[in-house]
């Protein structure tokens, strides 16, 4: 157990090379993979996230603990594989087509990852038919969304408009967030739901996959 | 024209321009498109857009260079052009202005973090300032405008590769500044303090914030710099966190809340006014119209 708490004390600090190490040493000692992930690496990311959400730790610390949180996920990723090990759920995310920041989008990416969710990341400047045939090919539940600029908005009610002409928005549900994003347009494109920064983007997607 | 820090040192107010995005995309900038690509293909619209600054009362007239470094074009397949893109800017802006403004060669954030939160290292993003920035002081900027910037360090390599090609050409250096219950931070986390300090000490000869959170903020955010810095102090707010208006998405503070907050924006240590994104001409006037009103009479 004891290394499992390490784990997260060095996500939490961003210390790449001791979280590698102390996950291979959890690995070695027969822990259970979704242990180490939950117990260990999200237990840490989760605290980051908190202290980001609330003004205590700026962006560089996030980075180092998304670094860190890697070095140990990558690791885990072919043992979920090869015992067929479920993860929480697939998220397709990206910058929504004509709008090249990626910064915000980023974060929502690492709380994901570090929520256990699997997240494929499209980038920026993605097209909504990349976002719906991305998400149908890897059987994702949610779609995330991400615009800074006012121009780019309606992009994300073009993705929705796809799914919903694919009858697809009972099993893909969308979530949309950025800087001049609200929950009154969210509900006004028939998003499903509005996330108003990275670390509210897990409780967002937790709460559509009902859980 | 009397060079721009002697006139701050004697004590004139200067009103720089507003927001060049805004004007873009009300002039067919598609989402997505590089704005400084219209250097080369539009520049009678860049000459527009300088001269309706200049007639709305601006001292400083920027350049559409913002994203015109290199490993900024570099996303836009770009970055070979970056000289061209980069002294068109500041022949349009000249063109139009002529030597009743300050051309002010705008130099932005490079889109990308420095090793080893990201990718860069210190050399590639030096070396790719120092190219546009050498471009736009050859082409005959007045001084040069390092805005937007969270990231100490990266300001500090664009400070420092202004003053390395030209010592002699001002430079202003303003960053981006959160507001957080314990302070004014940048997402980095570089605080006030750390700003003045880092941006006096890598050579800026005028240093403030731009952009941000409309500008009452401002007003605080001057009077905690000045509290810490005798250096002129710029002040360059966009018009507020933008808010949904039925279908249009708007910025809401209006060119007379400029105006109003423009004699407290002075009184807090401002010598340098302006504005940012959702800023207009209008503003710019309104602005305009305050320091006037406030101005000493001259002898």
């Amino acid at each position: 157990m004891d290394v499992l708490k390490d784990i997260a004390e060095q996500v939490q600090l961003g210390d790449d090379e001791r979280v590698h190490a102390l996950t291979a040493q959890a690995i070695e000692q027969g822990m259970h993979p979704t242990a180490i992930l939950n117990d260990g690496l999200v237990a840490g990311m989760n605290v980051v996230g908190k202290l980001f959400k609330d003004h205590e730790i700026f962006l560089p610390d996030v980075l180092m603990a998304a670094k860190a949180m890697h070095a140990g996920l990558d690791q885990l990723k072919p043992l979920f594989a090869k015992e067929g090990i479920p993860t929480r759920g697939t998220i397709v995310i990206g910058t929504v087509k004509g709008d090249l920041h990626d910064l915000g989008k980023n974060l929502v990416g690492i709380m994901l990852k570090g929520a256990g969710f699997e997240v494929i990341d499209l980038g920026k400047d993605v097209a909504p038919e990349t976002f719906v045939e991305t998400a149908v090919k890897a059987n994702a539940r949610i779609i995330g969304m991400s615009a800074l600029l006012t121009t780019t908005m309606p992009a994300m009610k073009a993705v929705i408009d796809l799914l919903r002409q694919g009858n697809h928005q009972a099993r893909i549900k969308t979530m949309i967030g950025g800087a001049p994003i609200t929950k009154a347009y969210a509900d006004q494109i028939g998003a499903d739901a509005y996330a108003f920064d990275a670390a509210k983007s897990v409780d967002c997607a937790n709460a559509l996959l009902g859980g | 024209m009397k060079p721009i820090l002697e006139r701050l040192r004697s004590g004139d107010i200067l009103v720089a321009d507003g927001a060049m995005g805004t004007m873009l995309f009300q002039r067919g900038l598609q989402p997505g498109q590089c704005p400084e690509s219209f250097n080369l293909a539009q520049p009678a619209m860049l000459e527009e857009i300088a001269s309706l600054y200049l007639q709305a009362g601006a001292d400083i007239v920027q350049t559409n260079t913002f994203g015109g470094s290199p490993v900024k074009l570099a996303g836009f397949g770009l970055a070979a052009q970056a000289e061209r893109i980069n002294r068109s800017a500041v022949a349009c802006v000249r063109s139009a202005v002529g030597e009743r403004a300050y051309v002010s060669g705008s130099c932005g954030p490079s889109g990308e973090m420095l090793k080893p939160y990201g990718s860069v290292d210190e050399e590639t993003l030096s070396r790719s300032f120092r190219e546009q920035l050498s471009a736009l002081i050859d082409a005959g900027v007045d001084l040069v405008c390092v805005e937007t910037m969270t990231d100490l360090r990266e300001a500090s390599l664009a400070i420092q590769a202004a003053k390395s090609i030209s010592p002699s050409t001002p430079v202003m250096a303003t960053m981006t500044f959160d507001r957080i219950p314990r302070g004014y931070y940048t997402i980095m986390g570089v605080g006030i303090d750390k700003a003045v300090e880092g941006l006096t000490g890598a050579g800026a000869d005028i240093i403030g914030s731009n952009c941000g959170h409309g500008v009452d903020n401002m007003i605080e955010i001057a009077r905690q710099i000045r509290m810490l810095s005798d250096k002129p102090i710029a002040i360059q707010s966009n018009a507020g966190p933008p808010v949904q208006q039925g279908e249009r998405v708007v910025y809401p503070e209006s060119p007379a809340y400029f105006g109003d907050r423009t004699a407290e924006l002075i009184a807090a240590g401002a010598s340098i006014i302006g504005g940012c994104c959702g800023t207009t001409p209008e503003h710019i006037r309104a602005i305009r119209r305050s320091v006037d009103a406030g101005s000493r009479p001259r002898a």
